[in-house]
């Protein structure tokens, strides 16, 4: 199939918008409201079998291995994977697959190092790991601190999404009306389903994910006579006017270098880098992740689910092949009308409307599985962390103390996301989930591994490690090109925040701030002694690796 | 997990902690575990970043066709979701290995 050369662009592509927009809002609103209605179902259900911390923090530890490796599954892919990669793929070719390849091979760094560890020692933070052997308040603080930095900006991220997708899908419903849906339905899931709800959401969520994903792949491959040949010969000659420079050209887009090419910015190679870093040892330090492995039984079923997520999530990122360079292809790069949407304008153009409608409803539902699980990894970390065990030093004061405040904190973390999504709406901020994992990999990984494999790891350790991975980060990034630049005065949307010349030159600034968290861990931890933390390491150790004395599961 | 710096009991629950970890058989497994899990962490993180340096610095090399119309960027980049799902296989084969050493050395 080769495109047909078009005169003129702009036009074409205002009429897709629009033709979306008018007739398809009462069939994806049905979907969606099917979707909604299920899961609300489902947080009853779970609300009134859900009883005690165990139950609301970790479902009871009654959920399987195939069952949690749905829900991780469920809960790591985000629209920011499925719609922002197919996108990246469709406009910048190779270099978008480049993150597909990443969120995959992320699972062995939490397979072999973080999972059955986490759940020998831990009862239902990423702190109870950190804080084992360490002087429990100063790092505890630290690491929630961490835990609620990643989680919210992931979370606004998302909503913003979810704001900038209503606008695009279904035009005449107001962006705030999608965020704060969202937004209210996040709060509904974990304030009254808590974790047993959220796994759900997060299941359904990811079966429908996967049905979309390989019925929208199988189309893609119909219109190649289902001929990987023709496919590839396909990419590798994608005609299509460039929009820039109005002239045609043809491109192989399986080529590298559209993004991350050193002819296309001198510190593209090195940025690439990064990236592959921060989502490499990312992934094993997202809090929300991390939470999924206290919900099963014991060790071995934590290990079973992360093979199951990554057969799910493998097969997924596959198909994003199907997907981006479908879009590329067969609606080239010229139609595309906005970078998140070259999925769903894919599936109405080889899906019709229906199955338009159909994948609009599972971007929403994919949204709403991630704000969850962020919420609910956020308040727990809040409850169990801070307030219990910084602030009343491990004692609850009433039973179901802990319970309460985490739902308190679901609520007004909920409603903070909101507000902060509805101010930060016109800003680019597809930075933030880049800023989300590179806290994760150089705040909460160094912590882990040192504390799962250094007996000389302390409480100044951690504390530092924890504290200069997180503030380098985030200076790190205030500093690049993803927050300043200077934009041209007639440009009102996706301006920088900060109007000068970046500091930093690169957009990812995990290859700086991971060594960064190591070092302040390990001279924070060579500076100080602290015997204890040194003692308690045997019984760390024969914990994590044998499982004695880890939380019992099974309880309904 | 309550507090363990306020724990009484500290000095005859460290003594338990302390036999097991004593135990050779404890010791033996800990050297399997090291044996797999630090060959296979260096081995996926030197093929992982392999593909990104290669695709940043060697892009013309990388675009050269391997077969089937793939290019080497891209038949790479697909081995790489191969790789993780084979490396993963075996380690829960070995893991269950361990699973046992350890139900064993609890009995006790």
């Amino acid at each position: 199939m080769t495109p047909a050369p078009f005169a003129s662009l702009l036009p074409l592509a205002a009429e897709i918008t629009t033709e979306v927009g008018t007739k398809n809002n009462f069939v994806a609103l049905t979907m969606f409201l099917l979707f909604v209605a299920a899961t609300l179902g489902i947080t009853f259900w779970a609300a009134r079998k859900a009883t005690g911390s165990s139950a609301y923090f970790a479902a009871g530890r009654s959920i399987t291995g195939w069952q949690n490796g749905l829900a991780v599954a469920g809960d790591y892919m985000s629209a920011a994977s499925f719609l922002g990669i197919s996108g990246m793929i469709a406009f910048f070719g190779y270099d978008g697959f480049m993150y597909s390849v990443g969120f995959l091979v992320a699972y062995l760094t939490v397979l072999f190092i973080v999972a059955e560890p986490l759940r020998n020692a831990g009862k239902y933070t990423m702190a109870d790991l950190l804080a084992y052997r360490m002087k429990p308040r100063p790092v505890r603080a630290v690491a929630s601190l961490s835990t609620l930095t990643v989680s919210t900006l992931y979370m606004i991220a998302q909503m913003i999404g979810a704001g900038g997708l209503m606008k695009l899908l279904l035009p005449n419903v107001p962006p705030n009306v999608a965020i704060i849906a969202v937004g209210a339905l996040m709060i509904i899931y974990v304030v009254f389903g808590g974790m047993l709800a959220t796994t759900w959401v997060q299941i359904i969520k990811a079966v429908l994910l996967m049905a979309g994903t390989i019925f929208l792949s199988m189309l893609v491959l119909k219109q190649f006579d289902f001929s990987f040949a023709k496919f590839f010969e396909a990419i590798a000659n994608v005609t299509y006017v460039d929009p820039k420079t109005g002239t045609e050209v043809t491109r192989d887009f399986f080529e590298p270098g559209m993004k991350f090419g050193a002819a296309v910015d001198s510190w593209g190679p090195l940025n690439l880098v990064s990236l592959g870093m921060a989502l490499l040892f990312g992934t094993a330090g997202l809090p929300h992740v991390l939470v999924r492995f206290y919900t099963v039984p014991d060790a071995k079923t934590a290990r079973v689910s992360v093979m199951w997520a990554m057969v799910i999530i493998g097969l997924f990122y596959i198909l994003t092949t199907f997907l981006g360079f479908g879009a590329a292809t067969i609606l080239t790069p010229a139609n595309i009308v906005d970078g998140n949407m070259a999925a769903p304008q894919l599936a109405e153009v080889l899906g019709g409307e229906v199955f338009f409608a159909f994948i609009s409803a599972v971007a929403f539902a994919t949204i709403l599985a991630v704000v969850a699980g962020l919420t609910i990894s956020a308040s727990t970390s809040f409850a169990h962390d801070f307030y219990t065990n910084v602030i009343h030093h491990g004692k609850e004061r009433a039973p179901g103390e802990e319970v309460r405040v985490a739902r308190i904190t679901a609520f007004v973390v909920g409603a903070i996301a909101i507000w902060l999504a509805i101010v930060l709406q016109t800003m680019n901020v597809a930075f933030l989930v880049g800023l989300a994992f590179a806290v994760a990999a150089s705040a909460n990984l160094p912590a882990i591994v040192l504390s799962v494999f250094w007996k000389k790891f302390n409480t100044t350790g951690a504390v530092a490690g924890l504290t200069v991975g997180l503030l380098s980060s985030i200076i790190l990034i205030i500093l690049s090109p993803s927050i300043m630049g200077i934009d041209p005065e007639t440009m009102t949307k996706g301006r920088h925040l900060i109007q000068a010349k970046a500091i930093f030159p690169l957009t990812h600034p995990a290859i700086v701030s991971i060594p960064l968290g190591f070092l302040a861990a390990i001279i924070g931890s060579l500076i100080t002694k602290d015997p204890e933390a040194e003692t308690k390491f045997v019984e760390f150790k024969v914990r994590a690796h044998t499982g004695l004395g880890a939380e019992k599961g099974g309880g309904h | 997990m309550s507090s363990p710096h306020s724990d009484p009991h500290t000095d005859s629950e460290h003594a338990k902690w302390e036999e097991i970890e004593h135990r050779p058989d404890f010791e033996a497994l800990l050297k399997a575990k090291a044996r797999f899990v630090i060959p296979a962490t260096i081995f996926f993180v030197v093929y992982y970043f392999a593909l990104l340096i290669l695709v940043g610095w060697y892009p013309d090399l990388m675009k050269k066709e391997a077969f089937g119309g793939m290019n080497w960027a891209y038949a790479f980049a697909l081995s790489q979701f191969f790789m993780a799902w084979i490396l993963a296989a075996i380690y829960m084969k070995v893991a269950a290995g361990w699973d046992r050493r350890a139900a064993k050395l609890l009995e006790k």
